[in-house]
């Protein structure tokens, strides 16, 4: 026989016969997936940040079917990247309502410029905060404030912050900025803060993360919050301040945008953003003295400065 | 002549201050006794503002099994218990007093006289080791660690010999050597105690060729023991390190983590440390004071200086000639293993071997270059790791492959930088991924 046709007829078979044990062995051992999970994976934003908790898109999309079949709900699940509309698309192929969730964004919390926090001696190892942090304080007399090394900005997959030339602090693109909270995982000194962005994109923050006493905290950093209360006192209409370790924490949840904190401030550590330009009018600071018992033991650094 | 097997690099010696004998620190005005001056749980401040205090009072006691007490080096009244910057670089708690005089607590023998070990019957094991724990004495070479613990092996492992750690490799330095010279009869005492404590029958004293008189000496004086010998050693950094020694002194190698020196027989201490133990069983006086050397090429009086524990490094480098202008970086420590502080005002403490003023231009890092995968690294790593890649790999986070590496068998010692014509800064992710892999490891047994 012709060699070239045996040959044909030959390989013919063996593609025939391993065509057949491919095609049993496939029906024998497919693996059922939901087909959801593939139709809300595909309306995911495949940015695989890890943002939801869950280990990338595909694995959120498998937390959602799950949540929908076991609870029937998709509470507590939120794609940080896509936001509310992604959330809507995939409550909406697996038959589900979603309760409008409060977009957010990170922020920084230190304000500890070249100008407000001077630099005490360089750092000239390598160019990273989490080995700055390993070897001491930093190179300025804070030890909380930031390092200006870069980890967060290595951390971001959305090119949403930077480090300002001038300040060599980060600063966060709010366009940019998903809330994934990669940065805030970065950051050894847990700086960044993944906050609501408020109505307008307003909110109101206190730029400072130093637990230290008054009076040290003072003495480093022109720009930090040296626990004194005011602010506390200020906001006892709302109850949104609270002071603890010698640092106030401004709760977004609870603020209602007054901007009396930012005034009564004496250190000028309460920022608001994306505020309009304020009147003229001379507003009388002073607020009612409510018969509030002292909110702070920490008073006596303010007195001194006073 | 003896060394450890692989890697090893040869820096500049350097030391400066090798002629120059040992003298008296000034009393500093203030101390500041850190409560973290050892390895393992802080101690516990025991005392409030306005206590008086003498030389040899507690200041604070051992939080835990591995930790140590903390003595008063001075005697004076209690200006604050309260956190202050010390050489770690931290904020951290600390016992501050205001100097006034000089009263010492009684019990404490300050005569020069020398304690054989014949001369005191009643010692044994337990009262030697009980003695060290009570002293506050920790590992004088820099690490620090509590000698306690060291001299209390885990169920299983025996130990088979001694050896004193008197290399020094770290350049610069010259306080051990110092010591060597002036208090041979106390180490070799010392020495016997710790070989008592621990019961065995030999001991070694590992010298580095590149003190030939205090070889010469101690090996004179240790005639008058059968049971100490004195291994003159090639010179090779990083030979002071602990497996290094063993290695170059016995020649049986450590295996890796989890196991511990003591599974080759051999406990190691440092020769301040077998000082610091001489005083604290025949002379009951506490770790209060050390050896330090301060030193710099531009530094005026490169020194030894025998100077109370919580003195600030500022006062004695005052004492060595004053700050010179053209510093760029002081260390605390050697230069291979020190660390750079972030201000003068820190006090010294129980791991402070050395002061080490740089000038500027020597102090600069020079740019890092891309690796051009020389092995040079690979060659001079004393643990026969792969420094290139694991600093890579800690770079890109990837604390899996890191692991796998066996990152944690990094001594820290820094011959890798030091041989790297990139100049590379490989030991500061290595630093990174070593301390990141640990804690993994830890999370991961405590589950």
């Amino acid at each position: 026989m012709n060699p070239i046709l045996l040959a044909i007829i030959a390989l013919g078979a063996i593609g025939l016969i391993a065509a057949l044990l491919l095609y049993f062995a496939s029906r024998k051992f497919a693996v059922h997936e939901d087909e959801r999970i593939g139709q809300v994976s595909a309306v995911l934003p495949q940015a695989n940040c890890g943002g939801c908790g869950f280990p990338g898109c595909a694995g959120f999309a498998g937390a959602c079917v799950k949540a929908t079949d076991e609870k029937g709900s998709l509470e507590g699940l939120l794609c940080p990247v896509g936001g509310q509309p992604v959330m809507e698309q995939v409550a909406g192929i697996l038959g589900m309502t979603v309760e409008a969730s409060a977009p957010k964004v990170a922020v920084v919390r230190c304000n500890g410029s070249c100008e407000n926090r001077p630099r005490l001696v360089s750092y000239d190892g390598a160019k990273s905060c989490m080995i700055e942090q390993m070897i001491g304080m930093g190179d300025t007399g804070c030890s909380y404030g930031c390092y200006g090394c870069g980890d967060c900005v290595a951390s971001c997959q959305f090119g949403a912050i930077h480090i300002n030339p001038e300040t060599l602090l980060p600063e966060v693109d709010e366009e940019k900025c998903t809330a994934c909270g990669a940065c805030a995982k970065a950051c050894p000194r847990q700086i960044i803060e993944i906050r609501l962005k408020g109505p307008k994109n307003r909110r109101m923050v206190v730029l400072c993360n130093n637990k230290d006493k008054g009076a040290i905290a003072n003495k480093w950093c022109k720009a930090s919050c040296i626990g004194c209360g005011k602010c506390v006192k200020v906001c006892d209409k709302f109850e949104a301040i609270t002071l603890t370790k010698n640092l106030a924490y401004i709760d977004a949840e609870k603020c209602k945008l007054c901007r009396k904190c930012e005034e009564a401030c004496p250190k000028g550590a309460i920022h608001s953003f994306n505020m309009p330009p304020r009147k003229p009018k001379a507003e009388t600071p002073e607020t009612p003295k409510a018969p509030q018992a002292p909110t702070t033991p920490n008073v006596e650094p303010v007195k001194a400065e006073q | 002549m003896k060394t450890f097997s692989i890697g090893g690099v040869h820096p500049e010696e350097n030391k400066l201050s090798a002629g120059s004998p040992i003298r008296e620190a000034q009393l500093p005005k203030q101390a500041v006794f850190s409560m973290f001056q050892h390895i393992g749980a802080p101690a516990n401040p025991v005392v409030k503002k306005g206590d008086v205090v003498k030389v040899g009072t507690l200041l604070g006691e051992a939080g835990g099994f591995v930790s140590a007490p903390i003595y008063s080096s001075v005697s004076g009244k209690v200006n604050k218990v309260d956190v202050v910057l010390d050489a770690s670089g931290l904020r951290r708690m600390a016992v501050v007093v205001d100097v006034e005089g000089d009263e010492w607590e009684e019990g404490i023998d300050r005569s020069t006289d020398l304690v054989k070990l014949a001369d005191r019957p009643d010692l044994d094991s337990k009262t030697i080791v009980d003695k060290i724990k009570a002293a506050g004495i920790v590992g004088m070479g820099g690490a620090t660690f509590p000698t306690h613990v060291k001299l209390c092996p885990p169920p299983g492992k025996v130990a088979e010999c001694v050896i004193v750690n008197a290399v020094e490799c770290e350049p610069y330095l010259t306080a051990d050597h110092r010591l060597m010279l002036e208090h041979p009869d106390e180490i070799l005492v010392g020495l016997q105690l710790v070989m008592k404590a621990v019961n065995v029958k030999k001991g070694y004293i590992g010298i580095e060729r590149n003190k030939p008189d205090a070889i010469e000496l101690m090996t004179e004086k240790a005639k008058q023991y059968p049971e100490i010998e004195v291994v003159p050693l090639k010179v090779k950094y990083p030979q002071g390190g602990e497996k290094q020694l063993i290695d170059a002194v016995i020649g049986r190698q450590v295996p890796a983590p989890p196991a511990l020196p003591i599974d080759t027989g051999a406990i190691v201490q440092n020769v301040g440390t077998i000082f610091a133990i001489y005083q604290a069983v025949m002379k009951n006086k506490p770790l209060i004071d050390r050896i330090i050397t301060v030193t710099g090429k531009s530094l005026s009086k490169p020194s030894n200086l025998l100077a109370r524990l919580g003195t600030p490094f500022s006062q004695l480098i005052d004492e060595c000639g004053g700050l010179p202008e053209d510093t760029g970086k002081i260390i605390g420590g050697g230069p291979m293993m020190g660390k750079a502080l972030l201000s003068i005002d820190v006090p010294m403490t129980k791991g402070s071997s050395g002061l080490l003023i740089m000038k500027e231009d020597e102090a600069k890092r020079a740019e890092a270059e891309p690796c051009i995968r020389c092995a040079k690294c690979v060659g001079a790593c004393p643990m026969g790791l792969e420094p290139y890649l694991l600093s890579k790999v800690s770079e890109l986070r990837d604390w899996d492959a890191a692991e796998q590496d066996d990152i944690t068998s990094c001594i820290e010692c820094g011959s890798c930088q030091f041989t790297c014509p990139s100049h590379r800064p490989l030991l500061d992710y290595i630093r990174l991924g070593k301390s990141t892999v640990m804690g993994i490891i830890r999370a991961r047994s405590a589950k």
